[in-house]
């Protein structure tokens, strides 16, 4: 694994300022800092389909935690995603980063998945605190929806 | 910015042969995979439908790639033999998507067209370098992704075809990282 350089780190210490993880203890923060810049990393391998902000083969990512799935407007999910009556927790996200096809059957993203588990964990963390950056809060800001 | 790809890893192909190339020529590589597989016109069920789905997912992703490296060439930020290097690799994927789209096609499906507009974070792109980490980020999404798709294909062709075009896109990856300064290629393994 590689981690960032010192100006990703220090945007990174703003972004969990902000987020309220900087009055944990030194420890938890120092753990989610090492799973948000870890989660970064594996977040890389979504690019070819996903974006924050932007809609693109795969839906936008701002605001994903604690979103139903299929429910954002204007995009072209598969019958089976929007049938799914899912909603994004943590949990739930967990199971279907670990198997897409398995876990909704009929999704549009064919992808094995990532089976391990911290390789999951450190996705979720990044996704849950990306949310809070300005560009994500800038756009759900615009659809009435940020995240606090 | 410098011009940070050496001689060596210029463009190798000719101009008039390149021209040739970059069409939605198929290579012989390609057609020899997308003819293997014409049986699978005759096969249906659970399998092959989600066969499809996959393939129509790829597709949508290499019509994106095809309009990304469009912006990249008419950005006016590359400069040759960048710019040279961005058409040969933008002509791969329209490669790939045709062969996508044939092979969805032949198994009976409805291939998924280009959008009618696509957002890239083109604010954030101020110069050659820029571009290149963008589509770098582009490929090395593309990689994860075929990789992804090959273990849960029904059909064993259509992973092969699959893993030819992963190859093709770990090498754009390689390239583009070289080209900014970056270790072309970083690790032993790609995820």
């Amino acid at each position: 694994m590689h981690f960032r350089g010192p100006r990703q780190g220090a945007a990174l210490a703003i972004v969990l300022a902000l987020s309220g993880l900087a009055g944990a203890d030194n420890g938890t923060q120092s753990t989610e800092m090492g799973a948000y810049a870890r989660g970064a990393l594996v977040y890389e391998r979504c690019a070819a389909c996903h974006a924050l902000d932007t809609d693109r083969t795969g839906p936008r990512h701002c605001g994903l935690i604690g979103r139903r799935a299929g429910s954002v407007p204007g995009f072209a999910y598969s019958p089976a995603m929007r049938r799914s009556k899912m909603v994004w927790t943590e949990a739930n996200l967990d199971r279907f980063l670990k198997s897409p096809v398995t876990t909704i059957p009929g999704t549009a993203m064919g992808y094995d998945g990532i089976k391990d588990d911290r390789e999951r964990h450190d996705l979720i963390v990044y996704l849950r605190e990306a949310s809070r950056e300005a560009k994500c809060q800038a756009l759900l800001t615009n659809t009435g929806k940020p995240i606090k | 910015m410098s011009l940070l790809i050496t001689p060596e890893f210029s463009p190798v192909i000719p101009r008039r042969s390149f021209l040739a190339r970059s069409g939605l020529l198929l290579t012989g590589t390609a057609v020899a995979l997308l003819s293997g597989r014409e049986a699978l016109a005759a096969k249906s069920g659970k399998g092959a439908e989600s066969d499809l789905r996959i393939l129509n997912t790829a597709l949508g992703a290499e019509l994106e790639a095809i309009a990304a490296y469009q912006v990249g060439a008419e950005s006016g930020l590359l400069q040759k033999p960048v710019l040279d290097l961005a058409v040969t690799f933008q002509g791969h994927h329209k490669q790939h998507a045709e062969l996508l789209s044939t092979t969805i096609m032949k198994l009976g499906g409805h291939p998924v067209s280009a959008k009618d507009k696509y957002s890239f974070p083109v604010d954030t792109l101020k110069n050659q370098t820029d571009v290149l980490r963008f589509a770098a980020s582009l490929e090395k999404g593309a990689v994860s992704a075929y990789l992804g798709a090959i273990p849960i294909f029904g059909n064993r062709d259509l992973a092969k075809a699959a893993g030819s075009i992963l190859g093709d896109e770990a090498m754009h990856w390689a390239i583009l990282r070289n080209a900014v300064g970056d270790t072309p290629v970083p690790e032993a393994f790609v995820s």
